[in-house]
């Protein structure tokens, strides 16, 4: 996927006049920050929870390569066979190694954000290789073929009315927009190609050190069929996602689903340990864990650490005000929201996409609510620091900062300069209090009217009347 | 150099490891702690035994839609599971796991009942199966893989009957797995925690159940399994 | 007994834009007991540049806004998002400058916001005014997540005479202003403050009151421009009675 982070002004300008994104988000708005509210009321140890789940991951990050180790031992012992890819194109060889030596022709695929990140499904189907999303949202992005716009719902931008079209014209069906009956159109299309398919392949929503076993979270039990049925189960994950033990994971479990849709718990959780065993009536007879650096290990080393805790649960788009009124697609590549926002930078480079970290406010929810404490206001600075180092932003307004900050630091030029302009200000706008155009001020003035100053400055007023 | 190797070079880098692995104590700390796991914070929610989890479980698996039948001995099972074939009005035949607890679950002579055993193929509408355990605090199912219990049976089916010993419900996930690994060992090689029948919301956020999975879960709470 | 002496930090917006506010602090902390000093050469917390990027120039005007301020019992700011940058943010900034760490830290200890510290050290629990109007109370992100600030400016507004507070259904929902966010992602923060200007205006309240400047003028800004008859306030003023200027955005030819 191109990134065109770089053009997010002009992307969120379009997503602003889009009625029927703004509709959906809506939606995701209400239903999302209120069911969490609910379910975080609900456990009177969410905060104390969040708290251990934070210290969980740090645990990890700072033994990741002694934890690899270990699970990659057991895993192993299991009858998984691992493999490790340093970026996109070796994980995307070694997958379509895979398929092309076992002649795979139809592959099911459960959600994987690490397989968007790397373009698995491009390079599926650049093979020759029919590919079928089977999470529905997946499937839905796919019919209208647009990259995934939320973590755990790809297509909360699209309208029932958008959907039903799609699937009549895939399905050759009569459009509905009764979502039980197409669900159950999607129920059936999919359960031929899960009976069909040579290869499934899922993401991870865990690695478990302790027992070698991966761990697939969802909601439809999409992930179970993609993996159990074929004869070859990959897995495509990225090498951050271990945990200790399974009480590790059980506490990290606690928090993934109430902050993500508000459940008390995912319906499935799917604990993987090796292919199928001697005398199983079912399951996959290989088993092959891809796990993908694809810039983690730099991340690991680097200020922005602490964005490697991240479970994916999508709590801090639910709750950004930017987010919300923007949309995913306008962040430009596979991370959306404020994740995104810290995690794209690290992953594609700040070159590419130094404006996400800018598009934030620093209002605070999104750390406010994210299940292991990502200070993630704190990281889109650190993006911004790397990004104002390197010159990327336009040059004026570089240089309006600096020369607000030098005449900052010298008080009486500040003074002069400030007092002279406010006072002009005040004069000018002391009949109507306000500006509706300005020189130099139609950023601020585009949108909302420019109060005027009072007047004389606080600090000269008390000089010449205290 | 192998991806590994230089990936394993990356990770000691970033972590100022010097050249290789890390420090030996570092190691043993890791290893003690994959040794000996121990359950973080457990909420108080699943602290509760006797018919205080059984009602707790019963109440959190029926706020996320699973039907719950309880009956006192395991040879009431099949007709707890008639009765839900005949409210729902769904075809009077069942697959059932292999698994010799439900050699005892009266699903025999009832009349027009086709019952056939193995793991489930595309056209079963229902499945049967034996929880490995439950869980009260979230009234999530754990079924664990294994020659008596294919996992399919609780995916492929619209409808999917798990049978819960309450000798077998615990009161948090982490007393749960215990059971699992002193029964096994290693895990099977498919744990599957069950919350509910399948979902989705992905079309238009409107919460639609049997998605890919089950749209019906039956629970057949039993209190005795003794094939007296 | 001599009185603790406070230092005022009354933050750049409220310096050039806003003077009521600050004479509004001198007069609350002077009636809570204080002896209140305004130093001269206090210009700018950093903030902007902090939030540019701009390290160097914010540590530099971190530095020199410690050396300033240090001297004083309290440093008090009329604004959550100043109070929250000289108290969070500096020892973050200066944790890397060894001459300096401590000193942020040792400073980060005095710094209060105007309300936070009138309730929680100064013991101020009713304040003698009267304010005959039905208000409105926005949360400012850096008050209520940094600081913590959500009861205090409620409960001194409660003890209002005449005044009616009624809450808006998201007082904690950011208003889209974010410093420089608002004017290099105008359309965004158009919708933001869109948002908040309904909120407000469906409480039916007479006056939106706040403790940050920065979030008052984007809030007025947008209110004037959607022509409504909100009038916008920061806190102090009600709470020490200066209701003789004209509301944020008014001019005296309006009232």
């Amino acid at each position: 996927m191109e990134v065109t982070s770089l053009r997010f002004r002009e992307n969120a300008r379009r997503a602003l006049r889009d009625p029927q994104l703004a509709r959906a988000l809506r939606m995701v708005r209400e239903g999302f920050q209120q069911r969490r509210a609910q379910a975080v009321a609900n456990l009177p140890e969410f905060e104390e929870l969040r708290r251990i789940g934070a210290g969980i991951r740090d645990h990890v990050l700072e033994r990741l390569d002694l934890y690899l180790e270990a699970f990659e031992r057991r895993a192993r012992e299991a009858g998984a066979q691992i493999h490790y890819a340093l970026d996109g194109a070796e994980a995307r060889r070694i997958v379509l190694d895979l398929l092309r030596s076992r002649g795979v022709s139809l592959v099911t695929k459960s959600k994987s954000m690490v397989a968007e990140e790397i373009e698995l499904a491009e390079a599926i189907e650049a093979e020759g290789i029919r590919r079928v999303e089977t999470d529905l949202g997946e499937y839905i992005i796919q019919l209208a073929h647009e990259p995934p716009s939320h973590l755990i719902g790809p297509a909360v931008h699209m309208t029932v009315e958008r959907i039903a079209r799609l699937f009549a014209e895939a399905h050759g069906t009569e459009p509905t927009t009764d979502a039980q009956e197409l669900v159950a159109q999607a129920r059936r299309v999919l359960r031929q190609k899960y009976l069909d398919a040579e290869a499934g392949i899922t993401g991870a929503n865990f690695l478990v050190a302790e027992t070698g076993s991966v761990i697939t979270v969802t909601n439809e039990g999409n992930a179970e069929l993609t993996q159990g049925l074929p004869p070859l189960h990959i897995v495509v994950t990225s090498i951050e996602k271990l945990v200790p033990t399974m009480e590790d994971a059980f506490t990290l479990l606690r928090l993934l689903a109430r902050s993500g849709t508000g459940q008390e718990f995912a319906t499935y959780t799917t604990v993987l340990t090796g292919p199928r065993r001697e005398g199983d009536l079912d399951g996959p007879e290989e088993m092959h864990i891809v796990l993908v650096d694809n810039g983690r290990s730099r991340m690991l080393g680097s200020p922005v650490r602490p964005m490697l805790r991240c479970i994916r649960c999508s709590a801090c788009m639910n709750h950004c005000p930017v987010y919300l009124a923007v949309g995913g697609h306008a962040y430009g590549w596979t991370y959306v929201g404020p994740m995104g926002s810290v995690l794209t930078p690290a992953l594609a480079g700040i070159e590419q996409t130094w404006p996400l970290p800018e598009a934030s406010t620093f209002c605070g929810r999104c750390e406010e609510v994210c299940p292991v404490r990502i200070p993630l206001p704190g990281l889109m600075r650190v993006w911004r620091e790397e990004a104002f180092r390197r010159g990327l932003p336009p040059a004026t307004q570089r240089a309006g900062i600096r020369l607000w900050a030098f005449l900052a630091k010298r008080p009486r030029l500040y003074r002069l300069a400030f007092g002279l302009a406010v006072r002009t200000l005040g004069l000018l706008g002391r009949r109507r209090g306000r500006f509706s155009r300005l020189p130099l001020a139609s950023g601020w003035t585009s949108v909302r009217d420019l109060p005027a100053p009072q007047g004389r400055t606080f600090l000269e007023q008390l000089g010449r009347g205290r | 150099m192998s991806a590994r190797e230089r990936l394993f070079e990356r990770l000691w880098r970033a972590l100022g490891r010097g050249g290789s692995g890390g420090p030996e104590e570092l190691r043993r700390e890791v290893e003690q702690r994959i040794a000996d796991p121990r359950p973080h914070l457990v909420p108080a929610r699943a602290k509760v035994a006797g018919e205080e989890r059984i009602a707790l479980f019963v109440r959190m698996a029926k706020a996320v839609g699973t039907e719950i039948e309880r009956v006192g001995h395991i040879g009431e099972v099949g007709e707890a599971v008639m009765r839900f074939l005949r409210f729902h009005n769904l075809p009077r035949q069942v697959r059932l796991a292999p698994d010799p607890l439900l050699d005892l679950a009266g699903f025999e002579g009832h009349a027009l009942l086709e019952v056939r055993r193995g793991t489930a193929s595309a056209d079963d509408p229902t499945g049967v199966t034996v929880a490995e355990a439950g869980v009260a605090e979230t009234g999530t199912l754990v079924l664990a893989s294994s020659p008596e219990r294919p996992t399919m049976l609780a995916y492929l089916p619209e409808n999917c009957v798990v049978v819960l010993p309450i000798a077998r419900l615990d009161g948090s996930y982490e007393e749960s797995w215990q059971r699992i690994r002193e029964r096994f060992g290693r895990p099977p090689r498919s744990v599957n925690l069950v919350t509910g029948p399948s979902r989705t919301a992905d079309i238009g956020l409107q919460l639609t159940m049997g998605a890919h999975g089950p749209r019906r879960l039956l629970v057949v709470l039993v209190d005795r399994t003794d094939s007296a | 007994m001599t009185r603790a002496r406070v230092g005022l930090f009354a933050t750049c917006l409220v310096d050039l834009w806003r003077p009521v506010v600050g004479f509004s602090a001198i007069e609350l902390l002077e009636r809570a007991g204080y002896a209140v000093e305004v130093p001269a050469a206090q210009t700018c917390c950093g903030q902007p540049a902090y939030n540019v990027g701009d390290r160097e120039d914010a540590a530099d005007l971190a530095r020199r806004t410690i050396a300033l301020f240090e001297p004083y019992d309290h440093v008090v700011a009329p604004s959550g998002s100043c109070a929250g940058m000289l108290k969070i943010h500096y020892p973050q900034l200066l944790a890397g400058d060894s001459a300096w760490a401590e000193r942020a830290r040792a400073f980060a200890g005095k710094v209060h916001e105007l309300v936070s510290f009138l309730v929680r050290v100064a013991g101020v629990e009713r304040i003698e005014e009267t304010c005959r109007a039905r208000v409105t109370y926005h949360d400012s992100c850096s008050g209520l997540r940094e600081l913590g600030i959500r009861d205090e400016p409620r409960r001194l507004l409660a003890g209002i005479e005449g005044l009616e507070l009624v809450e808006m259904r998201e007082p904690h929902l950011c208003c889209g202003f974010g410093g420089t966010f608002c004017v290099k992602y105008p359309e965004i923060s158009e919708r933001m403050v869109d948002e908040k200007a309904e909120d407000i205006e469906g409480t039916g309240a007479d006056m939106v009151l706040a403790g940050d400047l920065g979030c008052l003028l984007n809030i007025a800004g947008r209110l004037a421009r959607r022509n409504s008859r909100v009038q916008v306030r920061h806190v102090a003023e009600v709470l020490a009675g200066r209701l003789d200027v004209p509301p944020i955005g008014r001019g005296e030819g309006e009232g």
